[in-house]
C-alpha cells in the first residue's frame, strides 16, 4: 500500500546518487550543504537548544567550514552522532565531516584510515568527584566506581592507568553524556571521568557545580579536531585550512567585529590581506571563493572569539584557555603561515 | 373423619405468602463478595493482599498527581513551587510536549502537517479495519500513503502524485494483460510503472517550482513520537505485501524459492532486531553502491520492514496451513491456475484467519520502534534520554516523562489490541 | 491442472518455459535463482569496492588482540588484556546469565497472574488483568529504562551507609540495597563443602525417585503412598546431617562497607537487575495470557469429566487439566523463551555488558570492525535461536496427539 513512499524516496536517492561524484567539496556544493557530524549533545561542544538549532565549540567549526563554502553558516545539516556511529558515519560518506571532539590516535588516523585536519583543542582525561568523597588524587581511586563513555579512548585509557598504578575499579558503562550525568548525579558511581573539557561542561550543567571537583591529574593526550575521509585531500584541504584560518585570524587580530572592514580594502598587513583575499588567490587554489576566510571568520569569530562565546572562562562551562592559547601566549595554539 | 376434615380446611392457606428477601448473606452486594472476594480463607487472605496493594499504589501516586506543578520553567522552578512535598513536575510536559510529539527540528509552524497526516490515518484505515463500510473509501486508503508523505516531508506535490500515477499507470497495464495471462499482467505493469517512475523524475526535476507549496522537511528533522508512528505505519503497510509473497513462498513446491524463503524468515527471526538496526547504522552503507547515502531513517525503515515481512510471513503461513485442503482441490478443480486459485479462493480467507496474528505482529513492531532511540535517533524515547534529560532544566525529571511515555505507547497498544479482539470475536464463525 | 488428452508431442518449444507447467517451475525457480546471485553479487562488489576506497578490509585478526577495555561482570577470568574474543566470550556468558535468570522468573510470574487472572476472586483477577495489559502495551525498552532510573535515583548510593550515624543500612546486616545493586551473602566452599551439595542434589533426585516409584506403585496395586512429606524430609535432613557432621564446611561472606563500594559477597549489579527485572515482568504478561489461553482451552467437560470420576479439585488439576494445557502452553512458551534471549541484547540501553555490549560494542567502537563484529553478533543469536527451535521441534514431536 505504502510501496510508493519508498519508491518515491528510492528515485529521489537515485537521483542524488547519480549526482555524486568522488570529490567531497564537489558534492557537497552540489547538495548545497555541509553534512558535519556532531555529538548528541555536549553543552559548549555541540548541543541543540530548545528550537533545535545547534550552537558550541564544534559546532562552530562546522559553520565555518559551511561559510567558507557557501558564505552561508547556516548552510550546515548537524547529523548527531554516538561513540558507535560517528566513524561509520564518516566513512559511509553520509557525513563529511565529524567535528566531534574526537581523539587524533594513530590507530584512528592508519588504521580506520581517517585524516585528522588539525587540532581544535587540546584535552586530556580528567576525574569528576564529588567533594565530600574527600578523594584529592586519583590514585586514592581503589575500589571505586566509575562511569565512562563506551566506545571512545578514556575507557583505555582507564584501564591502562589504573593497571599501570596497579588499584582496582569497577567501571560502569554508558552511552550518552546525559546518562553519565544521570548516574554521577545519583551516586550510582563514584567519579565520572571523560575529556577534562567535556567533564567542565558537564559540571557547568549540574544544580550546584561547587559541589564537585575535578581531580588534577590529567591521564592522558587528548587532540581533539575534526576529521575526514582518507583520499579526498582537496577537502581535507578545506577543512584543515578553514580551521588554520580561525586560528590565523586570532594571532593577526582578525575578529568578526572588524573582519567586514579589513577585507573591504587591503591593508598594511601582507598576511591579512592574503588570508581575506584581498591579495593572491589563496581562496581559488582551494577552489572556493576569494572571501572564503572572511566568511569563515565572519560566521562565529576567530578561534579565540568561538572559544570564548562557548566554553571560555565567562561561559557556565568556565574553561581557561591553558594548552589552548595562541603559540604567541605560551599555548599549543598554531597556524601555518598563509602564503 | 369429616369434622377433622373440616377442622383441617380452616388450616388451610387460601394465598400463597409473599416471597421473603433471601437471607441477607444470600443477596446482594454480601452474597457477591461472598462470591467473588471471600469464597474461602485462602481467597480471603488473596483479596485483603490485593486491596493493600492497591491501597499502597493508590496512596503514593494520588497526591504525587494531584500536587502535580503544571507551569513552572524549570525542575528547580518545581522543587521551589512544590517546597518539599511530593508532587509531579509536568510542567516538563508542557514546555516540551512539541518535542516529544514532533522531534526538536521539525519547523514548529508546520506542525498543523503531521497532525493532519496523523488524523487522516484514521480515515484511510477505517475501510481496511471495518468491513461494513462502502467499498469505496478504499480509493482514499490507496491515495493516502502519496497525500500523507506530501503532508509530512513536504517539497514538490509532483513526486508523490507521480509516485501516484505510476502505480495506476502500472495497474491499468495489469488489469489489461491479467486476462491473458497473470504473469504478462503482472510484469508488464511493473514495467509500465517503473516507465512511468523514470519519466516522471525527469518531469519533476524539470518542472517542480522553487518554492513549493509545503516546505520540504528534511528526513533526519523527523522526531518524538511522530517518528515512532511513521516508523510503525510505513513499515507494517510495507511488510504486508511482502510478508504475504515469503508466506506463499515458503509454501511453495519450487524447492529453489521455498529454500530461499526460509532461509530469510528463519534469519530474520533469529537475530534481535538491534542488530538488524545496527546493520541499518553500521553495515548498510558498505552494501550500496558507493556515493549513494540513504537517509538513516529510510535505511531503518528497509531494515524494519524487513524483520516484520518475516513475521507476518509466518503468520500468513499460519493461516493458510488452518485453511481446509478441499478449498485447494476446488480451486484446482475449477480449473484455476495457481494465480487466480491465490488471489481468489486461498488469500481472502487465509488473511481473514491471519488477522489478529498480523496485529498482534504490527502491536509489536510499533512497540519496537522505540529502538531506534538506540541507535542515536531522536524518537519518543531518544528524545527523553538525550535532548530533554541532558538539558540543564530539566535534568533529572523521570517518572514525568517516562510516565507520558508510558501512556502513549499504552492508549495506541490497547487500543489496537482490543480492535483486534473485537475482530476476532466477530471472525469467529465456529459457534463454540 | 491435469487433462485427460495426451501431453502435446513434438519438439520442446521455447514457450513452453512459461506456459506449460511442468517447465515453468524451473523458470520461475531459475529466474528466482539468477536474481539472487545477481543481488549477493552487486552487494559484494559495492562492498568490496566501498572497501577498497576506503582502504579497508575483512579480517577477523582483531579477535586476537588485547581488548583493552575492563568489564564489570566477569564469570570468567578476564582482564584489560585479554583478548576481543575473550571479551566477547564474557559477553556470551552473560548474555546466557540473564536470559536464563529472566526466562525462569518469566515463567513464574507468568503462570502465577495467568492462574490468578483465571481466580472467581474479583479483586484479583482484574488487578492481573490490568498488570497484564499495562505490561503488555508499553515498549520493554521502556520498562527496562524506569526501572534502571528508579533503581539509581530511589535506592541509596553506598556513601548514604557511611558514617556512624549512616541515612541507610542493610538489611539484616546481610543485604544491602544500592544504586549500585544488591550485595548478598557469598557461599564460600571448604573442602567438604562440595560433598554436601553433592548429598543435596542427590536427594533431589532420591525425591524424583520416589516419587515416580510411589506412581508405579499405585498404578500396580491402587496403594497410595504418602508423597509430600517424606519429599519434604528428603529435601531437608540428609544434607543439613551431612552439612554439620563435615563440621558446617559452607561459611557466607557477607557483604561489607570497604572504600567506596560494599566489597565481598555477591553482587547483583543495578544493570543486571534492571534488566532481569523488566524483562520477567514484560514477558512475564505475555506468558500469563499463553497460559490461561492454555487452561482456557481445555473443554468444561473434562473437570466436569474428572469430578464426576470423583477426583478432587487438586489432582483434577494436576491429572487432568495440566498435562492436556501444558500441550497448548509450551510452544509459545518457548517462543517467548526465545524473546527473553533476543530482548536482553537490550542490555545495551542500562549498560549490561552482554555479548551486543562487548562485541557489538566497545571492541565494534574500539576496531571499527564493523561489519565483522556485527556478523558476528547475528551469527551467535541465530545459533542460539535455532537451538532453541530445535528444542521446540523435539518437544511438538514428542506430545503431539497420537491419534489411533
Amino acid at each position: 500500500m505504502k510501496k510508493t513512499v519508498l519508491f518515491g524516496a528510492l528515485t529521489v536517492a537515485g537521483l542524488a546518487a547519480g549526482m555524486a561524484s568522488a570529490a567531497t567539496l564537489d558534492d557537497v556544493k552540489a547538495r548545497g550543504s555541509l553534512n558535519c557530524g556532531v555529538t548528541t549533545g555536549l553543552v559548549g561542544f555541540a548541543s541543540p537548544d530548545a528550537n533545535g538549532v545547534w550552537d558550541g565549540f564544534d559546532v562552530g567549526v562546522c559553520r565555518a567550514v559551511a561559510a567558507a563554502i557557501f558564505g552561508d553558516p547556516t548552510a550546515v545539516e548537524f547529523v548527531p552522532t554516538t561513540g558507535k556511529t560517528r566513524f561509520t558515519a564518516l566513512a559511509s560518506g553520509e557525513i563529511d565531516m565529524l567535528a566531534r571532539n574526537t581523539t587524533w590516535t594513530f590507530s584512528r588516523d592508519i588504521d580506520l584510515k581517517f585524516e585528522f585536519t588539525g587540532v581544535n583543542y587540546y584535552d586530556g582525561q580528567g576525574f569528576l568527584v564529588p567533594k565530600d568523597l574527600g578523594v584529592s588524587s586519583a590514585k586514592d581511586l581503589d575500589g571505586a566506581t566509575v562511569c565512562i563513555q563506551t566506545g571512545t579512548t578514556t575507557e583505555l585509557n582507564l584501564a591502562d592507568f589504573f593497571r599501570s598504578n596497579n588499584i582496582s575499579y569497577d567501571p560502569v558503562p554508558i552511552e550518552t553524556n546525559a546518562e553519565g550525568q544521570q548516574q554521577y548525579l545519583a551516586g550510582a558511581c563514584d567519579v565520572y571521568t571523560t575529556d577534562a573539557s567535556g567533564l567542565a561542561s558537564t559540571r557547568a550543567a549540574f544544580e550546584n557545580p561547587g559541589d564537585h571537583v575535578l581531580l588534577p591529574e590529567i591521564i592522558s593526550k587528548e587532540p581533539l579536531g575534526p576529521l575526514v575521509r582518507h583520499g579526498d585531500n582537496d577537502w581535507g584541504d578545506v577543512v584543515r585550512w578553514t580551521l588554520n584560518a580561525l586560528i590565523t585570524a586570532e594571532e593577526l587580530g582578525v575578529t568578526s567585529a572588524n573582519v567586514a572592514d579589513l577585507a573591504a580594502a587591503p591593508t598594511d598587513n601582507p598576511e591579512v590581506n592574503r588570508l581575506l583575499g584581498t591579495e593572491g588567490e589563496l581562496g581559488a587554489m582551494l577552489g572556493l571563493e576569494a572571501d572564503w576566510a572572511k566568511n569563515a571568520i565572519a560566521a562565529g569569530g576567530n578561534y579565540g572569539e568561538l572559544f570564548e562565546k562557548n566554553i571560555g572562562e565567562n561561559t557556565p562551562i568556565g574553561l581557561a584557555r591553558g594548552l589552548n592559547a595562541q603559540w604567541t601566549e605560551g599555548g599549543l595554539i598554531y597556524s601555518p603561515p598563509f602564503r | 373423619m369429616s369434622d377433622t376434615h373440616a377442622h383441617s380446611v380452616a388450616f388451610v392457606r387460601t394465598e400463597t405468602l409473599p416471597e421473603l428477601p433471601p437471607p441477607a448473606s444470600q443477596a446482594g452486594i454480601v452474597k457477591w463478595m461472598r462470591e467473588n472476594l471471600f469464597s474461602s480463607v485462602p481467597n480471603g487472605i488473596l483479596t485483603l493482599a490485593a486491596i493493600y496493594v492497591i491501597y499502597l499504589i493508590v496512596t503514593s501516586a494520588f497526591p504525587w498527581i494531584a500536587n502535580g506543578i503544571w507551569n513552572a520553567d524549570s525542575l528547580a522552578e518545581c522543587r521551589t513551587i512544590l517546597d518539599g512535598t511530593t508532587g509531579a513536575c509536568f510542567s516538563v510536559l508542557t514546555e516540551r510536549w512539541n518535542q516529544l510529539l514532533f522531534g526538536f527540528s521539525y519547523p514548529t509552524e508546520h506542525y498543523w502537517r503531521p497532525s493532519v497526516a496523523f488524523v487522516l490515518l484514521f480515515a484511510a484505515a477505517a475501510p481496511v479495519m471495518f468491513f461494513d463500510l462502502p467499498r469505496k473509501l478504499l480509493i482514499f486508503t490507496g491515495i493516502y500513503p502519496f497525500l500523507a508523505y506530501w503532508l509530512i516531508w513536504g517539497g514538490t506535490i509532483f513526486t508523490p502524485l507521480f509516485a501516484l500515477v505510476g502505480l495506476v499507470i502500472g495497474y491499468l497495464v495489469y488489469a489489461r494483460f491479467v486476462k491473458d495471462s497473470f504473469a504478462m499482467g503482472f510484469f508488464g505493469g511493473v514495467i509500465a510503472a517503473l516507465m512511468t517512475w523514470f519519466i516522471g523524475g525527469y518531469i519533476t526535476e524539470a518542472i517542480a517550482p522553487a518554492e513549493p507549496f509545503l516546505e520540504a522537511v528534511q528526513s533526519r528533522n523527523m522526531g518524538g513520537f511522530m517518528l515512532n508512528m511513521i516508523l510503525g505505519v510505513v513499515c507494517v503497510s510495507l511488510s504486508l505485501p511482502i510478508g504475504i509473497v515469503l508466506a506463499l513462498g515458503r509454501q511453495s513446491d519450487m524447492p529453489i524459492i521455498k529454500w530461499i524463503c526460509v532461509v530469510f524468515i528463519e534469519f530474520i527471526r533469529g537475530v534481535p532486531l538491534i542488530t538488524l538496526l545496527f546493520v541499518a547504522n553500521v553495515v548498510l552503507a558498505y552494501f550500496l553502491p558507493p556515493g549513494t547515502t540513504f537517509d538513516l531513517i529510510l535505511r531503518v525503515i528497509i531494515m524494519i520492514t524487513m524483520f516484520s515481512a518475516a513475521y507476518i510471513a509466518e503468520v500468513i503461513r499460519g493461516g493458510l496451513a488452518a485453511l481446509p485442503k478441499g478449498q485447494y482441490e476446488a480451486a484446482d478443480s475449477l480449473g484455476l491456475d495457481y494465480a487466480q486459485a491465490m488471489r481468489l479462493i486461498i488469500l481472502p480467507q487465509a488473511l481473514k484467519i491471519s488477522i489478529p496474528g498480523i496485529v498482534n505482529v504490527a502491536v509489536g513492531l510499533f512497540k519496537d520502534t522505540v529502538l531506534v532511540s538506540v541507535i542515536s535517533m531522536f524518537d519518543l524515547l531518544g528524545m527523553i534520554r538525550g535532548p530533554i534529560l541532558s538539558s540543564t532544566d530539566w535534568n533529572g525529571v523521570y517518572w514525568e516523562l517516562f510516565m507520558a511515555a508510558s501512556v502513549l505507547f499504552f492508549v495506541v497498544c490497547y487500543g489496537i489490541s482490543q480492535y483486534s479482539q473485537w475482530l476476532e470475536r466477530r471472525l469467529a464463525t465456529d459457534h463454540r | 491442472m491435469t487433462s485427460i488428452t495426451d501431453p502435446p508431442q513434438g519438439s520442446f518449444r521455447l514457450s513452453m518455459l512459461i506456459n506449460d507447467t511442468r517447465y515453468r517451475s524451473y523458470t520461475f525457480q531459475f529466474i528466482a535463482l539468477v536474481v539472487l546471485i545477481g543481488f549477493m553479487a552487486y552487494l559484494g562488489m559495492n562492498l568490496v569496492s566501498n572497501l577498497a576506497a576506503a582502504g579497508l578490509n575483512i579480517s577477523f585478526d582483531f579477535l586476537g588482540d588485547p581488548a583493552g577495555y575492563d568489564i564489570n561482570q566477569r564469570p570468567i577470568e578476564y582482564d584489560s588484556q585479554s583478548s576481543h574474543l575473550r571479551a566477547s566470550v564474557v559477553g556470551i556468558i552473560n548474555t546466557l546469565i540473564i536470559a536464563v535468570l529472566a526466562c525462569i522468573t518469566a515463567t513464574i510470574f507468568g503462570v502465577v497472574a495467568g492462574v490468578l487472572r483465571l481466580s472467581n476472586n474479583w479483586v484479583v483477577s482484574k488487578l492481573m488483568a490490568i498488570y497484564v495489559e499495562i505490561f503488555r502495551n508499553v515498549p520493554v525498552l521502556i520498562w527496562i529504562i524506569i526501572i534502571f532510573s528508579i533503581m539509581t535515583v530511589s535506592m541509596p548510593s553506598p556513601r548514604a551507609f557511611r558514617g556512624d550515624d549512616p541515612s541507610s543500612s542493610m538489611l539484616f546486616d546481610t543485604f544491602a540495597f544500592t544504586n549500585r545493586g544488591v550485595y548478598t551473602p557469598k557461599p564460600i566452599f571448604d573442602s567438604g563443602g562440595w560433598i554436601v551439595v553433592a548429598v543435596f542434589i542427590l536427594s533431589i533426585i532420591g525425591i524424583f525417585a520416589y516419587r515416580r516409584y510411589a506412581t508405579k506403585k499405585l498404578y500396580a496395586t491402587g496403594q497410595l503412598l504418602p508423597t509430600f512429606w517424606p519429599s519434604v524430609a528428603m529435601f531437608f535432613v540428609p544434607a543439613i546431617l551431612v552439612y554439620y557432621i563435615l563440621g558446617r564446611p559452607i561459611t557466607l561472606e557477607y557483604p561489607s562497607l570497604q572504600g567506596f563500594n560494599f566489597q565481598g559477597g555477591i553482587q547483583l549489579r543495578g544493570s543486571l537487575i534492571a534488566l532481569w527485572f523488566a524483562l520477567a515482568i514484560y514477558t512475564g504478561a505475555f506468558i500469563a495470557e499463553n497460559v490461561r489461553a492454555g487452561i482456557q482451552a481445555i473443554s468444561k467437560g473434562q473437570t466436569e469429566a474428572a469430578a464426576s470420576l470423583g477426583l478432587r479439585p487438586g489432582r483434577i488439576m494436576n491429572l487432568v487439566i495440566l498435562p492436556q494445557a501444558l500441550r497448548v502452553i509450551i510452544p509459545p512458551l518457548i517462543s517467548q523463551y526465545l524473546n527473553i534471549t533476543k530482548n536482553s541484547s537490550l542490555a545495551i540501553a542500562v549498560g549490561y555488558m552482554d555479548v551486543t555490549a562487548t562485541l557489538g560494542g566497545i571492541t565494534l567502537n574500539q576496531t571499527g570492525r564493523a561489519i565483522e563484529a556485527v556478523l558476528l553478533l547475528m551469527l551467535f543469536y541465530l545459533t542460539i535461536s535455532l537451538l532453541i527451535s530445535a528444542v521446540m521441534n523435539v518437544y511438538n514431536n514428542s506430545v503431539k496427539l497420537r491419534e489411533r
